[in-house]
């Protein structure tokens, strides 16, 4: 065999080594993301009541309160970042650091300081390589994430925008997230988790001409809405981990199925290659036997005369 | 036939029941309350605590409930929970166990939590 003919036959098997790994990926990303599909259906029962029922508290008495007033200047935000803590997903991870970006330069540009608090190793990586600060971090938990999860992330949250301004607290609250709007889409949204507004809140909620009953609170309008409204924003935090989680999923199993088509495209181009380095092969050693064959009969027909 | 009212019981990852009930009990955090049918409208906040639904068929349906809420409006009551589990799905076993655990290292939330459990299964 011909040096360069091992040279095609080598690379074709390491291609399709590789082509074996990104099918099995894309499968097992696929798998993933159906998974992760139920777990968002599996908590939009818990997130729309307690929608509701905030909805209810808001509308039904006058109770302010630090998550839903807005400061009158609001000099300090924070930004949630979620991404990834494994990339081979395309452009899943770039996609969000970008919109997280973009929001950052907008506050900025109105004047505000901004903390950035991030979920995923990816973009940690991210800022930690820019030396930029980050306020928070999380990583470890965002293929497969649980409410505990979301708990971990909001607690600190919570803890800045209840703190004063001048003591390093925040007045709003922005979440960079990717939403799963389905299988081949996936987009970076950025959304303002906090101060909440209630008449937002209240048009999210499905049903528009419902009137809502007048409720009686137990133990006082306040009280319920002292624990009604970080559970809200766990529950925020907890619905855009998963569509995250989901989005993530989604973008592996496009990348590694272009992957493995490219695999296909190049395992085709090299065989065709291979191919005409043997039949070239062939070709030489053709010539060569003619080309020696007759030079011996010329010289065989020399010696006879 | 006597009155029913819809219940859900939702923790915050999964639907944990449905059903319709005719009394249910639950604690908040001044007192324990019982909600019947036609009960004028209610927003709460749950205790830790054993949850009592007594179903239309006569049957009891018992959960045990981590912090959530209570809210009731047009005969339809929803329980909220961080995490909600039935009396049938508690291992009890492992609650006492946790309940152990949870007293030798004086960890007061996990030994409420374990204490709810256990709670919950006698109350079955």
């Amino acid at each position: 065999m011909g040096a360069q003919l091992r040279v095609y036959k080598r690379r074709i098997k390491s291609v399709t080594a590789t082509k074996k790994i990104t099918k099995a990926m894309e499968m097992i990303a696929a798998s993933r993301v159906v998974k992760a599909q139920r777990k968002v259906a599996a908590s939009t029962p818990y997130a729309t009541e307690l929608t509701r029922a905030v909805t209810a508290v808001g509308t039904g008495s006058n109770t302010q309160h630090p998550l839903t007033t807005e400061a009158e200047t609001a000099t300090r935000a924070a930004v949630l970042l979620l991404t990834s803590d494994r990339g081979l997903a395309g452009a899943f991870n770039s996609n969000a650091i970008k919109a997280a970006e973009q929001l950052t330069a907008r506050l900025e540009a109105e004047g505000k300081e901004v903390d950035s608090y991030i979920v995923g190793r990816r973009g940690v990586a991210h800022y930690n390589f820019r030396e930029r600060k980050i306020a928070k971090q999380w990583s470890g938990f965002t293929d497969q994430p649980e409410y505990a999860d979301a708990k971990t992330v909001a607690g600190p949250l919570i803890e800045a925008i209840e703190k004063d301004t001048a003591e390093g607290g925040v007045d709003e609250l922005h979440i960079v997230y990717t939403e799963f709007v389905s299988m081949m889409t996936q987009t970076a949204i950025d959304s303002r988790l906090l101060p909440l507004s209630l008449e937002e809140v209240a048009e999210e909620s499905a049903k528009k001409d419902e009137i809502l009953p007048l409720y009686d609170f137990e133990p006082s309008a306040e009280d319920v809405l002292d624990a009604l409204l970080p559970r809200y924003v766990e529950s925020r935090i907890y619905n855009a981990l998963l569509q995250s989680a989901a989005s993530k999923h989604a973008a592996t199993r496009r990348a590694m199925k272009s992957a493995t088509d490219n695999a296909g495209d190049l395992i085709n181009n090299l065989s065709r290659l291979a191919n005409a380095a043997r039949q070239a092969e062939i070709t030489q050693e053709i010539s060569e036997i003619v080309g020696g064959a007759s030079a011996l009969a010329d010289a065989t027909a020399g010696s006879d005369k | 036939m006597a009155a029913e009212l819809h219940v859900e019981l939702v923790a915050a990852d999964r639907s944990v029941w449905s059903g319709e009930a005719t009394l249910v009990v639950a604690r908040t955090t001044s007192g324990d309350i019982g909600v019947m049918p036609g009960h004028q409208p209610l927003l709460g906040v749950l205790e830790s605590g054993p949850v009592t639904i007594r179903t239309s068929d006569g049957g009891t349906v018992v959960a045990a409930v981590h912090g959530g809420f209570i809210s009731f409006a047009d005969n339809k009551l929803s329980l909220l929970a961080e995490i909600a589990e039935l009396s049938d799905e508690i291992d009890v076993q492992r609650a006492e166990r946790a309940l152990e655990r949870a007293k030798s290292e004086a960890d007061a939330s996990a030994e409420r939590r374990a204490d709810v459990r256990l709670r919950a299964v006698a109350a079955r």
